[in-house]
């Protein structure tokens, strides 16, 4: 088998390249000491500088950072709950709600998006209330709580049914049997969930364009207003800024369950050794 | 013990979400002077007026940007939105009058209105100076660099094929269509239909010579050598010109549209008074003075013109000569059906 | 704090399956509001006209817009095989290294997501663009002199060029899918492939297959249920995108995308024709997904990754 590696390792490698070639330009530029985006002027931090003084980016970060982190903790707990009565139910009810839960993650951006508008435009017009952060939230919870109950449900169906079982055996009530017995159960699923939701909320632009009305814009939003002329070279730098943080954050959780994965292959050698 | 975290996970994630719109409420209405919500076209404001504003009276300015006359139409239209202070085209003023999206202003909180030039007052699409105050007024043309298509005069050099490849034009439907009537020697505000389809067709020969249809992305195609020759509003041309000095900028022999923007009150504002105080503040005339000297635009403010102080490209530009100016029309209200045709062309056009 | 469980027990501790569902209730409440209703919303809004009466007219003229949806499902569709055609290979050769040098290349699949998708195409911009990077490092290097020597000696009506025309053609903004949805198509097959039982693969060697056959019979058939998964996920984001084919074509490449955008709140508004578009698009890719989801069942883990 390792003989076939190298070709796939090579595409590999170009792929890499292929993905990381516009990134490596975007971080470059923002050190670049002029507003051109494709010619070199020495080099300078005060993009840096300026962009912490910039009100707009300062406040679509905020606003960004709000909502991805509301959203997807509210979808965390709400998806968690439901992929829980969900995996309860019989499978004739189970798999058409699944299949509209999957709606949103399979449908096209720009439709959940539309739609999503119309209902809070109408809904507005009925009680009164306007595009604003309020619907930006409850669009991003919308589209978010599906990839939790998604990588929630697996984790449920790998957990021993007989878990269940021995819980309330030993006495359990069903809340407990869930908070101490399930959810600790799936909680990397619920982790990963959360994740892949902050992930989505951080990186959408189409939905919260459509939602977010005029009073509040999530940074995606304003970069999209600023390739309508020029990106300036502060969102480079706060791009930079971010992928750098994120990077690090990645690197450290990496290692920590490099050394967990570690211990538990241990373990099982152990366990094994013993047997 | 969990499950109390849980519950107060849930509680204070409860409390940041009411929170969050407790703060825009709160911005929106009962904050020390409140807030007023501009919507104004891309790259057409000093912003450092708006720090001054801010400063001065108290007031936060939610300023966002829109594209085009018929993109910000659009956004209106479909709702959920609340600007006070919205700033369209002449035409487009007149359609959200007949429409009645607008709020009729209140002169007496705008004693700077007393400043603006009397021949853009009462004009076609608010006779009555109920409903608006200029705000900026120019030309479209052509922008060029001669060392790549030579000298330009006629619209004629955005439909040469010789010049395919680098030619950019207008991304809305009305700008477009005005330049293939004015090329044709028709009106801008023809109601014929021959006339209409004629120009039509040109702009569908147009399209495979052209590099883009742009809006404010020209500013940085031109400025880079990116693309050759582009039409664009007047005022933009002196701020790519500094960028590029190389560029030129001319008013078509054919003739050309002459706009006035101005800052208009949506119907149902929340905001009316400080949307009428930020009116005010911005015809005033040292701001205006300044905004256009930034956008590049033309004031209506009587007052700037003896007070600027810029070389003479900059006031040729800004104060184009009469005789250029008299072959210039300006874009009225067309009929539903007529802007119905626009629509469909538009989109057939694009796709 | 022990009140709770004692109340519990005396109830008969265990609650029925009834109640244990109900966890789900409020979420089925939540799916009603936020996914049935604005489909239903798209659907009625197609089939009515600004005067709020029923009308089919909205697709009547639906002919016009041909060329678009041919296009978008054309593009979408080249976009998503070369996403196949390279990601296939390096989803195989990610999942043949150890378990620690596969967590680290996954984890960089996925640190692009982290930038804006907005701004990684508009540095694509400045790759593509006719004075941009590319053409410059091509001029550099005297690549477009030798194209114009060649084309001058091949034809004596050749017009020299002075860059290579890689923005604002079907080509860049292919270029721009590929590049945003291929780790769409990584990630699931990936993920897929390494789950595949090795004592399978040893079986099928020590009963003699080579590495193609093993290749054929045993890992492609099993890994058929994440390919399903990428290409749907590749194809869907790319055939409704309208910033990509806005960005690397300037407005000269229109896609289903941007028409739908451009009735709601762009140049030509008309949200009942944008409607009508919607669904048909909806309609185009439930149809591709079913199917797709004929050929194996890549359903449920279609999206974790």
């Amino acid at each position: 088998m390792k003989k076939k590696n190298t070709g796939g390792m090579l595409m590999t490698v170009l792929m890499y390249i292929f993905l990381y070639a516009p990134i490596i330009i975007m971080i470059v530029f923002s050190f670049n000491d002029s507003k051109s985006r494709t010619i070199w002027a020495g080099f300078t931090l005060r993009w840096y500088q300026e962009l912490f003084r910039d009100d707009l980016i300062m406040s679509s970060l905020q606003t960004t950072i709000a909502v991805s982190v509301l959203a997807s903790l509210i979808s965390a707990v709400v998806g968690t709950y439901a992929a829980i009565g969900l995996f309860n139910m019989k499978k004739n009810w189970r798999k058409p709600l699944l299949t509209v839960n999957n709606i949103p993650v399979v449908n096209a951006d720009i439709i959940t998006g539309v739609s999503l508008a119309l209902l809070f435009v109408s809904a507005g017009r009925l009680m009164g209330f306007e595009l604003g952060f309020g619907t930006l939230l409850l669009a991003h919870i919308s589209f978010d709580i599906p990839y939790v109950i998604l990588s929630v449900m697996p984790k449920l169906y790998q957990l021993d049914q007989n878990l269940f079982e021995a819980a309330q055996d030993l006495g359990c009530t069903w809340f407990q049997t869930i908070n101490k017995v399930i959810i600790p159960g799936i909680m990397p699923g619920i982790v990963n969930g959360l994740l892949i939701a902050f992930t989505m909320s951080l990186d959408d632009f189409v939905i919260s364009y459509f939602t977010a009305g005029s009073s509040v814009q999530t940074l995606s939003m304003t970069i999209y207003a600023m390739t309508r002329r020029r990106i300036s070279p502060k969102i480079n730098a706060i791009s930079t800024l971010i992928f750098a943080v994120v990077l690090l954050l990645l690197l450290v959780v990496n290692a920590r369950e490099a050394r967990q994965h570690k211990l538990e292959l241990k373990k099982e050698n152990t366990l094994k050794g013993a047997a | 013990m969990k499950r109390k975290i849980a519950l107060l996970l849930c509680a204070a994630m409860f409390a940041g979400l009411f929170a969050g719109c407790g703060s825009k409420s709160a911005s929106s209405e009962t904050a020390d002077k409140g807030v007023v919500n501009v919507y104004n076209w891309g790259e057409y404001i000093d912003t450092s007026l708006v720090d001054q504003f801010e400063k001065e009276t108290g007031i936060k300015v939610n300023y966002k940007t829109f594209e085009s006359n018929e993109q910000m139409y659009s956004v209106l239209k479909q709702g959920g939105v609340s600007y006070d202070v919205i700033i369209p085209s002449d035409y487009m003023i007149s359609r959200l009058i007949q429409e009645d999206m607008l709020e009729p202003l209140d002169y007496t909180k705008i004693p700077n209105y007393s400043l603006i030039q009397d021949d853009l007052k009462g004009m076609d699409f608010d006779p009555q100076n109920q409903y608006s105050v200029p705000y900026m007024w120019g030309t479209v043309g052509i922008i060029y660099d001669p060392t790549k298509v030579g000298e330009v005069d006629s619209w004629g050099a955005m439909f040469d094929e010789k010049n395919s490849g680098k030619i950019l034009m207008f991304d809305n439907s009305r700008d477009a269509m005005g330049i293939a009537l004015k090329y044709l020697g028709y009106s801008l505000n023809t109601t014929d239909q021959t006339q209409l389809a004629e120009a039509a067709a040109l702009l569908e020969k147009q399209k495979p010579l052209l590099q883009g249809y742009v809006m404010d992305e020209i500013f940085d195609k031109m400025e880079s050598g990116e693309a050759a020759i582009g039409a664009y509003y007047a005022g933009d041309y002196l701020t790519m010109h500094e960028s590029n000095p190389n560029l030129k900028f001319c008013i078509p022999k054919e003739g050309s549209n002459v706009f006035v923007d101005s800052m208009c009150v949506l119907k149902g504002a929340q905001n009316k008074d400080n949307a009428e105080a930020f009116i005010n503040f911005m015809t005033g005339t040292e701001q205006s003075k300044k905004n256009a000297e930034f956008i590049g635009y033309t004031s209506p403010n009587k007052e700037v013109k003896d007070r600027m102080d810029l070389d003479e490209l900059a006031m040729s530009v800004r104060y184009p000569d009469a005789a250029k100016l008299a072959k210039c029309e300006s874009f009225i209200n067309l009929p539903q059906e007529t802007l119905d045709y626009y629509d469909s062309m538009w989109v057939k056009l694009k796709s | 704090m022990n009140e709770a469980p004692t109340l519990a027990r005396d109830r008969g501790g265990v609650l029925s399956r009834w109640q244990r569902q109900a966890f789900a209730w409020p979420y089925m409440f939540w799916m009603a509001i936020f996914v049935v209703v604005p489909i239903a919303l798209i659907a009625v809004y197609a089939f009515t006209n600004a005067q709020h009466q029923f009308t089919i007219d909205n697709f009547a003229g639906m002919t016009d817009y041909a060329g678009v949806f041919g296009r978008s499902l054309w593009l979408a569709f080249v976009a998503t095989v070369v996403c196949l055609l390279l990601g296939y290979p390096v989803a195989l050769a990610i999942s043949r290294t150890d378990p620690k040098t596969q967590r680290i290349l996954l984890m960089l699949i996925m640190l692009p997501m982290w930038i804006n998708f907005l701004l990684r195409t508009y540095a694509w911009m400045s790759i593509l663009e006719n004075t941009g990077l590319l053409n410059r490092l091509f001029n550099a290097i005297g690549l477009i002199s030798l194209v114009n020597r060649v084309g001058a000696h091949v034809s004596a009506g050749y017009t020299p060029i002075d860059h290579f025309q890689l923005i604002n053609t079907g080509g860049a903004v292919v270029l721009g899918m590929v590049y945003n949805y291929l780790p769409f198509m990584i990630l699931p097959i990936e993920s897929v492939i390494v789950k595949i039982d090795p004592f399978v693969i040893e079986a099928a060697q020590d009963l003699g297959a080579d590495g193609h056959t093993v290749f054929r019979k045993v890992i492609l058939p099993l890994s058929l249920s994440g390919v399903i998964s990428g290409i749907t996920m590749v194809f869907v984001p790319a055939v409704s995108t309208f910033v990509i084919s806005k960005l690397l074509s300037s407005g000269t490449v229109m896609l289903l995308g941007d028409l739908i955008e451009m009735q709601f709140t762009g140049a030509a508004y008309n949200p009942h024709l944008g409607a009508a578009i919607s669904l048909i698009m909806m309609f185009i890719v439930v149809l591709c997904m079913s199917i797709m989801n004929k050929f194996g069942e890549g359903e449920e883990q279609a999206v974790v990754m």
